[in-house]
């Protein structure tokens, strides 16, 4: 166990200048990008940062964005940014930023969906729901491999998987609308079988799930029958609004 | 900062200019109404249902669904600020006003912390509690509220931050301090007015 990331902290809160040092394809819609901060401080997993952009005639649009590396990685953040065909700042990343750019953002901020080394650990991700969740898993194997982790992560289909060559065995795909030529695996939705497949080696302990409301709910509610505690279940979600 | 400009960056979703003044600064408009919520939605029924006035007041009151659902009842227009950033504007919300709430109880101390089913708190001044400010509502735009945004019940306090505005609410402490409640605590603002920004602990 090298160690473990500080319980107690508080973010500068000053906005900087940034500068992108790498850009990786994930998926056609799902672009990472690292980013070298100045005033750089050691993250919780899970936390975010908040990106500002200003145009020349001084209007601006800030949006927040998970961190995607482990706060071993010093000096620097890995933003990992869906493309929103209907965004602003999304769309900006993914169409203008080349490496050697400079972005303003601060952070890191917010300490309810963080992993502070509590174990068991089931991470529940949703697309791009598994970002923060990518950032646990991460600073999971540099400095604790053999603490029980797994991810559950639910994608469309083979063009959608985040992080694709890094899920080993202590991740489980299911592909909702197309799986990939040959696939073995779970497909459609997160179910009862595959919480209980990925359980399995776990006694119910914490849980971390992420991606849209409508996933979130539904996988809380799974985690909930399987025996989880509703107050050892951290949640954060997003995208468009819930049914009506 | 200020002189920083985003190589590139032209902004293509500008706020049409008869909404910019309603806009606070760092918000941009939002017409559906996303969910947030920390933790698994509680599932609160109303035959059960309870809110509650104590800690430090002059009377301690408390309502059943029923009772509550004789006390004075108002329609409130509002915008709204979420601090992550989405902003709905011109919604409206229907409930009771904090001040018919409170004017039984007398409180005694300048701040309360609210609760809700599910474990959640939240921190305000009983001056931004009052003063035709805040109130209890159980309908959104004309509906039962829906259980996601916080139904049977939820506070609503308009001119903060929205997580202010705690989802499923049971009760209401009057305190003679401001504890920080569970966003205050995780990082976000101890007050949270949006035209501030005050997002986070050092905004």
């Amino acid at each position: 166990m090298e160690r473990l990331t500080p319980v107690e902290q508080r973010a500068p809160g000053r906005w900087q200048i940034g500068t992108v040092t790498a850009i990786k394809r994930e998926t056609p819609h799902v672009k990472s990008f690292r980013i070298e901060v100045p005033m750089w401080m050691e993250h919780l997993p899970g936390q975010h940062y908040d990106v500002r952009l200003t145009a020349e005639d001084g209007y601006q649009a800030q949006r927040s964005y998970s961190i995607a590396s482990s706060p071993l990685d010093r000096g620097e953040v890995e933003l990992t940014i869906d493309r929103l065909e209907d965004g602003e700042v999304s769309p900006y990343f993914h169409d203008v930023v080349v490496e050697g750019d400079q972005v303003e953002l601060r952070g890191p901020f917010t300490s309810y969906f963080v992993w502070r080394g509590e174990h068991p650990v089931m991470l529940v991700g949703g697309g791009s729901g598994v970002v923060p969740l990518m950032a646990m898993l991460r600073h999971r194997r540099l400095t604790m491999p053999a603490l029980a982790m797994r991810l559950v992560y639910s994608v469309r289909g083979a063009d959608d998987v985040i992080y694709a060559d890094e899920l080993g065995e202590d991740a489980v795909l299911t592909f909702t609308r197309s799986a990939p030529e040959g696939w073995g695996g779970h497909r459609g939705r997160v179910d009862e079988p595959l919480i209980a497949q990925a359980a399995s080696s776990l006694s119910p302990g914490i849980a971390f799930v992420c991606g849209s409301n409508g996933f979130v709910e539904s996988a809380t509610g799974l985690l909930l029958a399987a025996g989880f505690e509703p107050s050892r279940i951290r949640t954060e979600r997003f995208g468009p609004s819930g049914a009506p | 900062m200020g002189a920083f400009i985003t190589r590139g960056f032209k902004g293509r979703q500008r706020t049409p200019a008869e909404l910019q003044a309603r806009l606070p600064p760092g918000q941009y408009v939002e017409s559906g109404f996303p969910v947030l919520t920390a933790g698994p939605t509680p599932d609160v029924a109303t035959d059960t249902w309870r809110l509650r006035i104590d800690g430090m007041v002059a009377q301690q009151q408390e309502w059943t669904w029923e009772e509550f659902s004789r006390l004075p009842f108002e329609t409130v227009p509002c915008d709204i600020h979420c601090v992550t950033k989405w902003s709905k504007l011109g919604t409206s919300f229907g409930g009771v006003s904090v001040d018919t709430l409170l004017r039984q109880a007398e409180p005694l101390g300048a701040y309360a912390t609210i609760w809700s089913y599910g474990g959640y708190t939240t921190n305000l001044a009983i001056d931004d509690l009052t003063g035709a400010q805040a109130w209890v509502v159980t309908e959104h735009e004309g509906e039962p509220l829906p259980r996601e945004h916080g139904g049977p019940a939820r506070l609503l306090v308009p001119h903060l931050y929205f997580w202010k505005s705690a989802k499923w609410v049971a009760g209401l402490r009057v305190m003679d301090h401001n504890e920080p409640g569970f966003w205050e605590m995780n990082g976000y603002h101890i007050r949270g007015d949006p035209w501030k920004e005050q997002r986070y602990w050092n905004d």
